[in-house]
Formats: C-alpha cells, sequence, structure tokens
C-alpha cells in the first residue's frame, strides 16, 4: 500500500476513536464541562496537559529550529519546560484548593473586584484566540502535506472534529481524547527517532544516541570516519563557515537567558494550562499530575535535540557536494510540496551548502505553460524568488522537514510516515480543543453568568457553555482559513504578555496576603504596558531599529517579558504597602489556600 | 492534637517555603547558570561526546526539572501528614 492510503487509514482510525472517546465522556453538568467534575486521574491528567501544551509547532517545527540554531535553540527547550516547575511549586496546588472553575474567577474573588475578572477574560480570550488561530492552521498544513487536500477543507475537517467532542464532552471530553491524542503523538515522534539512532550510533535511545560515537555503518552512510556525532557536526560547521553547532550562538548570554525566562514564566501563566490543574480529585494529585505532565512532555523534548543532531548531520552530509540526481529520495519528495528547493548558482551541477540564505524572500516555484510545476535542466523545480548574490548557498531547507523528511531518512515503511501525520494532527487537535475551552469557560462562565446574567438555572448555563464553544471554534476555524499576518508574531509574544501580567499578581496573591486590589492593577497595568510598547515599537512602528545595538541592556522584544514581569512585581509591592490592606476575608482566603486540608 | 494553633500551622507554611526556595535554586543553576552563562566554560568539560554545557541545556536541566517535582511532591506529601492536614 502506498502512503497516501496508509495516511487516510491511520488518520481515519484516529479520529474514529477521538470521536468514540468524545461519546463515551458526555458531560452532564457544567462540573463536568469546565473541570471534568474533579474525577481525572493524575497520571491520565499529566498525559493530557502534556498533549494540551504540545502543539503542532512543537510537534512539526520545534526540532528544524533547534537543528538551524544550535546551542541557542535550547532556550525552547529549558524555556517550555521549566514552567513546569513553577506550576507544581508556585500554582497549581494552591490553584487547585481555591477549587473554582477559572482563572479570571481567582483573580476577581483573590482582588476582591469585578472589574479586575473582567480585565483577566479579555486577556485570557485574547491570548486563546491568538493561539488557537495557529493550531486550526496546523491542521490544515498536516492535511495539506500528507493527504494532498486544500488546506481550507483541512481546516474545516479539523473543525468538525473539534466541534464534535468539545461541545459534546466539555473538558471531560477533551481530556480523555487528550490521553488518546498524547499516546498518538509521542510513538509518532519516537518511531523515526530511535531507528534514526539506531542507524547512525547502534543506540536505540536517542537521547544518548546523539553524544555517542557513530557506527561503522552510520559513519558510511554519511561519508564520514568514526568518532562523536557532535564532533563531527562541529567539524562540518566549521568547514562551511558556520559557528559550531554546540557551542554559541548568534544571541547573547543575557537575551537568551531573559527569552528562556519569559518562556518559562509565560508557560505557568497560560490560562489553558493552569486550568488543567483543576480537574484532579486532590491537591496531592494536582502537584503529581505537574510532574507526570512535566515528564511526558520531557520525553519528547529531550529526544527533540537529538532528532535536530541527527537530521542536521544527515542533510549536510547527504545533499553537499551531491549532484540532483544522486540526491536521496527524500529531498525529491518534499521539494514536491515546496519544502525544499535548489538553483544551481556556480553551474557545476552540485548542490552547495552554506552560510546565509539561498533566495531572497519566500520561496515560490514556476509553473509551465500547463500549469504543472516547470523543471530545470537537472530535473530541479526552479523557483522564481530572486536569488541571494551575497551568499554561495544553493539550498532552501524549510525547519518543518526535519521531522517530516525522518520516517524516509531512516528508510522506515509507508505506515510510519503515516502514523507521523496522525501524530501532528493530534498534536494540532488537542491544543486547539484545551484553548477553546478557556474561551468557551471564559465567556459561559465568567462574563454570562457572572456578570450578564447571574439568575441563568445551571442547565441554561451549559447550554451557554455548549454556544460559547461552537462560537469559539467558528472563530478559530475563520482564523485559521484567513490568517491575519500578525498572528505568527503574536503567538511569539503571547509568552511575553503572560508572563507581565498573569503570573506576578497570581503568585504574589498567594505567597503574599497584603497584596491589594490597587498594587495587583498597577502591577499588571505596568508590566504589560512596558512589554507591550516595546514589543509594539520595534516589530510594528520602526522595525530597521530591531537590532541588539538599539535594545535595553541587549534584550529582544522576544525577552522583555521578563523585565515587564520584574517591573509588575516591584509596582504591585510598592502600591501594596500604600494602599489599604485586603479585607479580613480575603486574608482568610488566601490563608486557608495554603493548607490541603482545613484548621480545626 | 485537638487544637492546631496558629505558630503550629505557619511552621508547615515556613518548612514549605524553605523547600521550595532549596528547590527552586537547584532549578536556576542548572538551567540559567550551567545552562545559558557558564555553557562556555562547562563546554570545555566532555561527557562522552557531550560538551557539559551543551547538554545541561539540551537534556540536563529537562531531566533535573522532572527529578525536582518529583521530590516535591515527595517531601509535600510527607510534610501534609506531619501537619496533619493532608486530606483525608
Amino acid at each position: 500500500m502506498d502512503i497516501l492510503t496508509w495516511t487516510w487509514i491511520i488518520v481515519g482510525l484516529s479520529f474514529t476513536l477521538y470521536i468514540g472517546i468524545a461519546i463515551w465522556s458526555r458531560a452532564k453538568s457544567t462540573g463536568e464541562f469546565y473541570v471534568a467534575a474533579k474525577q481525572v486521574h493524575p497520571v491520565l491528567n499529566g498525559m493530557a496537559t502534556g498533549a494540551d501544551w504540545m502543539s503542532a509547532a512543537s510537534f512539526i517545527s520545534m526540532a528544524g529550529l533547534i537543528s538551524f540554531l544550535g546551542r541557542d535553540g535550547a532556550m525552547y527547550l529549558m524555556g517550555w519546560t521549566g514552567g513546569y516547575v513553577l506550576l507544581a511549586m508556585l500554582l497549581a496546588p494552591y490553584l487547585r484548593k481555591y477549587g473554582k472553575y477559572t482563572v479570571p474567577m481567582f483573580v476577581g474573588e483573590r482582588y476582591y473586584s469585578q472589574s479586575a475578572r473582567v480585565v483577566a477574560v479579555v486577556c485570557a480570550i485574547f491570548v486563546s484566540f491568538v493561539y488557537v488561530a495557529g493550531q486550526m492552521r496546523g491542521v490544515g498544513v498536516v492535511f495539506s502535506r500528507f493527504l494532498e487536500v486544500d488546506i481550507n477543507l483541512g481546516v474545516l475537517i479539523g473543525m468538525a472534529i473539534v466541534f464534535i467532542y468539545a461541545v459534546l464532552g466539555g473538558m471531560k471530553g477533551i481530556t480523555y481524547t487528550q490521553v488518546a491524542q498524547y499516546c498518538v503523538l509521542i510513538v509518532a515522534y519516537l518511531i523515526p527517532a530511535i531507528f534514526i539512532s539506531i542507524m547512525l550510533t547502534n543506540v536505540p535511545i536517542p537521547q544518548i544516541g546523539f553524544g555517542a560515537s557513530l557506527s561503522e555503518a552510520g559513519a558510511k552512510l554519511l561519508n564520514t570516519d568514526a568518532g562523536y556525532l557532535l564532533d563531527k557536526l562541529n567539524q562540518v560547521h566549521r568547514d562551511l563557515g558556520f559557528p559550531e553547532y554546540t557551542g554559541r550562538g548568534a544571541k547573547s548570554v543575557i537575551d537568551v537567558f531573559f527569552i528562556t525566562l519569559v518562556l518559562m514564566v509565560g508557560t505557568a501563566g497560560l490560562p489553558h494550562i493552569i486550568i488543567r490543574f483543576f480537574t484532579t480529585p486532590t491537591i496531592r494529585g494536582a502537584r503529581a499530575s505537574a510532574g507526570w505532565a512535566l515528564l511526558f512532555i520531557a520525553i519528547l523534548y529531550t529526544t527533540a535535540p537529538a532528532v535536530a543532531s541527527f537530521a542536521r548531520l544527515n542533510m549536510i552530509q547527504t545533499l553537499h557536494n551531491t549532484s540532483y540526481a544522486d540526491a536521496p529520495s527524500w529531498f525529491k519528495n518534499w521539494e514536491k510540496t515546496g519544502l525544499v528547493a535548489w538553483k544551481d548558482k556556480n553551474g557545476d551541477g552540485k548542490i552547495q551548502y552554506a552560510k546565509g540564505d539561498a533566495f531572497k524572500g519566500k520561496v515560490e516555484f514556476a509553473k509551465d505553460s500547463t500549469g504543472k510545476p516547470a523543471r530545470g535542466e537537472f530535473g530541479e523545480r526552479i523557483v522564481k524568488t530572486p536569488l541571494n548574490d551575497k551568499s554561495k548557498n544553493e539550498l532552501y531547507v524549510d525547519n518543518d522537514i526535519i521531522v517530516l523528511a525522518n520516517p524516509e531518512i531512516a528508510k522506515l515503511p509507508a505506515w510510519v510516515v503515516a502514523l507521523v501525520a496522525a501524530g501532528g494532527l493530534a498534536a494540532a487537535l488537542s491544543t486547539a480543543a484545551g484553548l477553546l475551552l478557556v474561551i468557551s469557560s471564559a465567556i459561559s462562565h465568567d462574563l454570562i453568568k457572572n456578570v450578564i446574567a447571574p439568575r441563568i438555572s445551571e442547565k441554561q448555563e451549559l447550554i451557554w457553555a455548549r454556544v460559547a464553544a461552537a462560537l469559539a471554534i467558528m472563530c478559530a476555524g475563520y482564523l485559521g482559513i484567513n490568517p491575519p499576518g500578525f498572528v505568527a508574531q503574536v503567538v511569539a509574544f503571547a509568552f511575553g504578555l503572560a508572563a507581565s501580567s498573569f503570573f506576578p499578581i497570581i503568585i504574589m496573591g498567594i505567597f503574599w496576603k497584603k497584596t491589594t486590589k490597587e498594587g495587583a492593577i498597577a502591577g499588571m497595568l505596568a508590566g504589560i504596558i512596558l512589554t507591550a510598547a516595546y514589543i509594539i515599537y520595534f516589530k510594528f512602528v520602526n522595525p530597521s531599529a530591531n537590532v541588539a545595538a538599539n535594545w535595553w541592556f541587549g534584550i529582544s522584544p522576544e525577552g522583555i517579558g521578563g523585565i515587564g514581569m520584574i517591573v509588575n512585581i516591584v509596582i504591585t509591592y510598592v502600591v501594596s504597602k500604600m494602599t489599604k490592606e485586603p479585607p479580613e476575608e480575603v486574608q482568610k482566603m488566601v490563608a486557608n489556600l495554603r493548607y490541603p486540608r482545613e484548621s480545626n | 492534637m485537638a487544637e492546631k494553633t496558629k505558630e503550629f500551622l505557619e511552621s508547615y507554611w515556613k518548612e514549605n517555603l524553605t523547600y521550595i526556595v532549596i528547590l527552586l535554586s537547584i532549578w536556576f543553576i542548572v538551567s540559567y547558570l550551567f545552562g545559558i552563562i557558564l555553557a562556555d566554560q562547562l563546554d570545555n568539560i566532555k561527557v562522552f561526546g557531550f560538551p557539559l554545557g551543551f547538554w545541561f541545556a539540551n537534556q540536563g536541566s529537562e531531566i533535573i526539572f522532572v527529578i525536582l517535582i518529583a521530590v516535591y511532591v515527595k517531601l509535600m506529601n510527607n510534610l501534609d501528614v506531619k501537619y496533619d492536614v493532608d486530606e483525608k
């Protein structure tokens, strides 16, 4: 059977499974809809959190990003795992003790202010929408690459699937589907990684394999002599004029430091992650479940840098100075989808890889008179995009290829390629569903039940929750089909905004009883305005000034949320000191959060 | 013990804060210090094929994070029992 047939079969099976779970786990009350009736086992909640967290970008793009960034890329690995330590120790157990349904609700009650709650609702909805648009797009992209359907049709299919299980099952349906999706995506990620590790180093554990020596077969495959794989990679980088792969990259130490900080703190401030810890039966369970979540996430996040190194060395060794005719088959297969491209700049018929971009701007391909892709003298697809004359580089490689081409590089059978497609879809759908639930509960519980129509019955609220989920899916789908140009940039900044607004006031609200309403509002505004202004200035108002020399302390817009967070903390502290203490019952509530069981 | 005094409960909270400070210091050291600030110096040390700074950034931090949470969970479960505030 060919790859396409396999892909339809495996993707179809996985979708049937998700829908089956949705029918089995229909939500019958608002408690089930918002927090799965607090009945989720910590291990299962850990898996669900893992799937919730790992998006299409983590699954498809992250290894590629690291592959091209070298050691700098580790800021994503540390940044997107370190936040769970903060969650386990500073947030999850206390918010679980609080026991209500949403993050804005906590903010509203802790800061005895309806307006604080409304501000929190707006922030939660904004961050979630920005994020979910990217996921829907991701579903469409996977469909178009693996199943040869139109991207927009792919988005519509993804919407339909999420619609069924989110609207029917709420948090309960989403949680158990995410458990299944975690299993699909982790198997799909590990199989090719393990086989490539064996192929190159004879070590079946990729995490160890990329620090091992090349095996005899591996060295032969890569046209090189034996030795440590990373040493070879550094050698190849030096030969081609790149900085060493394992050494310092292009970014300054302070910038890497602050970007890592923003990613960690931002993770711990994202509502769709925090909300997952409301679903465990106990406070013990909430702590444990953060640990399980990180374990399940770390399995993928420690495999990714191994995949990045294997693929980088393999790519350079099998393509550089190779004629197009002799290029490996994965290269020609993915050239069809436009993820790789080659233009023979020096006319020697061989592919040369070097520093710098091969082309100026987005790569586009020429078509012949019949509308088919036009081919050059060696059979390669002709690129319309103007050449970048400043670089000798002839090769364009999309980040995503590192994960997508893995099964073919490892010469695995067609069903493994199909599994990777199902894994990518699982990663995108699970994250989208988690975000949609945040939006739906923010609307039905925080806005309608709390502000607009407090008298509605539980049954009516449940209907509103479903209507809100359905509307959110429509909006997300629309954004997936017509992605606004700024989405990609805004997603990266969602972390900075979460880090400089939510995180400090939630933590201070738990750990310092005397944080006042005025302090929290002033701190949040100062943090978010500073961060947003810095980002907007360098990214939108004056992008040409966006270079290290103009940055404060050498911190890029991606890392500025760290400064915003510090400013938020300082201002919250100072203003709280100057204003009237919080009411007695609020201080009492905060004191109670600290103990799993009430004192006598 | 019939009545828990205020001081008794406050010392539960203090012990919890001590755990958090110690564990988060390790969290900071392995990632920000070893993986970023001192990475260049540590890279001169090789463990198998891994330069050490590179390893902390790519593998070590992530593995140690998981261990830190596991240790915290265990410590707190014991502490809850010790102060009789565990969920029954």
